[in-house]
């Protein structure tokens, strides 16, 4: 006989100003099975969680209904105030007063009957409730961390020098990102390389980091604290071992007119290369599909310079499996290139570059070693012009959101080309500044005060090639959007931030979730910014959505905290409503009739196939099994049965079924 | 029966049971509470942790145990908490939808939405619209007759089966 007893909250006023909290106790109290009902002012308070444990005590109560909030906020108060009084917590269920009823109805009857019947449903569930015992799991301490930006190199160095082991996998031949790449960083114009390359070394010399570059995740199998990742190392064909890095290869490569990616294709690289001269680590690859070796059958001048005889053109992409407890996702984002523009040009005017590929221009380590050039015929531009948010904050490209660091970039560009060209004149074409960020409105006001960088408040309808130059036509909002055009020697499109193009496939290798935009999905947009709706999956970074270093590098510093503190415990507690198939006495064993249809469904492969052996070691019947560890407990398999033989605890069809019948008779 | 008392009011009062997902439209309801925004008393959520752990049989109970109508409400495709319930219950919709219909069942009772975490305006509209759409239809009392009728028939062959089960177990 079940003794259930219902507490009800008044939530100060905001569940009794509509409800009549005396009343639903007094009907509660009249429903079958319950015991004791009553009602406080402050249910989750010091004194009402008491109050809930002494009657847990007092009237030796088999379950307990809070009528209050939302059970997505005070579920696990109650169920812990439970616990402490001897109850087990999974047989505390509370019914959703105010957020479902009073604070979405006006002040009448009918309003408290609905309360009525919402606590009547829970106790009916309630009834049927059975106890359960949290899942304890191990927990590997080993984070993979993918993506070898700045923000990969944060996290993994975190993670490592609290002492846990880090698994770093970049796609590219060397790690460093897009931080490599810029010349100086705002708003303090140090140079970029200067901070980012000691963190490079740091990652690749790192006893607890182990590095696979030219690496990428094949797939992750598992749950929080035991993941399976198997990773694709992408043939090289070179051996590391054997290679010293000395560059006789990459000197003497007869393909040498291969865009780089590095310098945005304003430079040009060999078929074997170093993406760049501090690449870590920094030895070469082939790249294959512009090899001559590997397109046309010979050439193998690598081989006969190398003197290690490190060159090695049969070696496959091998696969590695690696037991993990954690991932962080750092695999940042990439800018709209030039032909994305129709109206400046299509990609096809030379001089019309993107920012990053200002950045190489600007950078002494790009392929101007540091002069601002046309790419088009190597003279000093003149006149420059910057178009800010082009892609971006723009619902008709398909980009509605703010990349957020192209208004301090543009400005920083307009300062150090004011910087390398005195005499030039500089232009920013812009819609708003959006210089949030220490120091940085100041910034934007040195470029425009002290540097004289021309700042128009407009958009650029058009550019087009005339003699030699680029007509920029836009206009001045300022002005009355006066027309305005100005002839330039260059121009830099502030491109929008968007993700990488793999980003998709590796949210669905994950089972992580990605917005419209490919961008990866937080669990919650304030309060779980580096979590993923995937436990033990953490990101950080661009990858999630535009940010600047600083930005990344707490938000990677945010995920390897959260690594570490899984890593601090040696099991993990599960909650555990999963799914469960029935099992009996012999001769039926189980209702499972093993048509399997509910590992069809299982979005997370938790339902494995389980043999019934007889004493002779016959095989009897082939059942599915739910694995504890793998199931996350949504339920899908148990619509799927067709003999009802799988069950979700805590949601299971007694229950349901119950709260329906419970809601509609009266 | 008391089942059929609302019929007989001026104005009806649908019953509605709404069967919702913990993550998007359970949250999506608990915002709308806390923007206080009003809505129909006629609706009671059910809270489930997925769109796909929704039996279709518990739309039948709901409608057998005198339930006017029906919302089923989960986060929007590629959303779902569990990635995938939600396509499951789309799928299942498709298909039972049909099934109801050739049934004689009315199938406009039933309204499917996806409402997300966010969407708390959206959480309201849907069950005002319903309430609006079930009042249009009026009680939904021909399922209870064929209901009650199903279960008096039944009720014969399951008395026998319990007196056989009991005949069983006393061996």
């Amino acid at each position: 006989m079940s003794k259930i007893g219902v507490f009800i909250c008044h939530c100060g006023e905001n569940i009794s100003a509509t409800v009549d909290c005396e009343r639903v106790a007094a009907e509660a109290g009249k429903m079958d099975g319950v015991e004791f009902a009553t009602d406080y002012k402050y249910m989750c308070s010091d004194p009402g969680q008491t109050l809930i444990k002494n009657a847990i005590k007092e009237k030796g109560l088999t379950g307990v209904v809070v009528g209050a909030c939302s059970p997505r906020m005070h579920e696990p108060t109650f169920r812990k105030a439970c616990a402490e009084a001897g109850l087990n917590p999974y047989l505390c269920e509370m019914s959703n007063l105010r957020e479902h009823c009073s604070w979405v109805h006006e002040k009448n009857e009918q309003t408290t009957e609905k309360a009525i019947d919402l606590v009547k449903m829970l106790v009916e569930k309630v009834k049927k409730n059975k106890p359960l015992n949290a899942i304890k799991v191990p927990i590997t301490k080993k984070a993979l961390v993918i993506g070898g930006g700045i923000a990969g190199i944060q996290a993994a160095l975190d993670i490592a020098n609290a002492g846990q082991q880090v698994i770093m996998v970049e796609k590219e031949p060397s790690i460093g990102g897009h931080m490599s790449q810029l010349s100086e960083t705002f708003p303090t114009l140090d140079c970029s390389q200067c901070i980012l390359t000691p963190r490079m070394v740091e990652v690749a010399q790192h006893p607890n980091i182990t590095l696979y570059t030219y690496a990428e995740l094949e797939h992750l199998d598992g749950f929080i604290g035991n993941f399976k990742a198997t990773i694709r190392l992408k043939a090289k064909s070179v051996d590391y071992k054997l290679c010293t890095g000395c560059g006789a290869c990459t000197t003497k490569c007869p393909n040498k007119k291969i865009p780089s990616e590095f310098n945005e294709g304003l430079g040009m690289r060999t078929a074997i290369y170093t993406p760049f001269p501090q690449a870590v680590p920094n030895k070469p690859v082939i790249d294959r599909a512009n090899c001559t070796y590997y397109q046309k059958g010979k050439c193998k001048v690598c081989e006969k310079v190398c003197p290690t005889g490190a060159i090695q053109y049969d070696l496959p992409d091998q696969f590695i499996t690696e037991d993990i407890g954690a991932v962080v996702i750092a695999t940042g984002f990439n800018v709209l290139k030039t032909d994305f523009f129709p109206e400046y040009g299509y990609g096809k005017y030379a001089d019309v570059l993107t920012g990053l590929q200002f950045e190489r221009l600007a950078s002494a380590s790009g392929p101007t070693l540091g002069e601002i050039r046309r790419p088009s015929d190597g003279k000093v531009p003149k006149k420059i012009v910057f178009i800010a948010c082009s892609g971006s904050r723009d619902p008709a490209k398909g980009i509605p959101y703010c990349s957020k660091i192209c208004c301090m970039y543009t400005a920083k560009h307009a300062m150090l080309y004011q910087h390398k060209v005195h005499d030039g004149e500089s232009y920013v074409f812009y819609m708003d500044i959006r210089a949030g960020g220490k120091n940085y409105e100041e910034f934007v006001r040195r470029a425009i005060e002290d540097d004289g960088v021309n700042y128009i408040r407009g958009r650029v309808a058009r550019i087009y090639e005339k003699d030699g130059k680029y007509i920029v036509k836009g206009a001045d909002t300022l002005l009355g959007s006066k027309p305005v055009e100005i002839e330039a020697d260059m121009v830099v499109l502030a491109t929008a931030g968007v993700s990488n193009p793999g980003a998709e496939e590796l949210a669905q290798k994950m089972h992580v979730s990605y917005d419209a935009y490919k961008f990866f999905a937080e669990a919650h947009p304030k309060l779980k910014p580096v979590e993923t709706n995937t436990a033990g999956i953490f990101l950080c970074g661009a990858c999630q959505a535009p940010k600047d270093i600083p930005e990344t590098v707490g938000m990677a510093s945010g995920a390897a905290a959260k690594v570490i503190g899984l890593f601090s415990n040696n099991e993990l507690t599960r909650e555990p409503l999963i799914a469960v198939v029935n099992r009996s006495a012999p001769p039926v064993f189980s209702t499972c009739v093993g048509c399997f249809m509910c590992q069809t469904a299982c979005p997370y492969n938790a339902i494995e196939r389980e043999e019934i052996k007889g004493r002779d070691g016959s095989v009897i019947k082939t059942v599915a099994k739910v694995n504890p560890g793998l199931c996350q407990g949504c339920g899908t398999c148990v619509a799927f049965c067709r003999s009802k033989a799988i069950d979700i605890q805590g949601f299971s069809n007694e229950q349901m079924f119950a709260e329906v019948m419970a809601l509609m008779n009266e | 029966m008391g089942r059929l008392g609302g019929a007989l009011m001026s104005e009806f009062e649908p019953k509605i049971v709404a069967f919702v997902c913990n993550w998007c439209t359970y949250a999506g309801a608990d915002l709308t509470g806390t923007s206080r925004i009003k809505y129909a008393s006629n609706v009671k959520i059910v809270r489930f942790p997925c769109t796909g752990r929704i039996d279709f049989m518990l739309l039948l109970k709901a409608f057998a145990e005198g339930a006017d109508g029906i919302i089923v409400s989960g986060c929007h495709p590629n959303d779902c908490h569990y990635t995938s319930g939600n396509f499951h219950a789309r799928r299942r919709w498709v298909i039972f939808r049909g099934l109801l219909n050739f049934m004689g069942i009315d199938v406009n009772r039933i309204q499917f939405s996806w409402v997300s975490a966010a969407e708390g305006a959206k959480w309201a509209d849907v069950v005002n619209g319903t309430v609006t759409t079930i009042r249009e239809l009026g009680p939904y009392t021909e399922y209870r007759k064929a209901a009650d009728y199903l279960v008096q028939q039944d009720k014969s062959i399951i008395d026998g089966q319990e007196a056989l089960i009991k005949s069983v177990s006393s061996l």
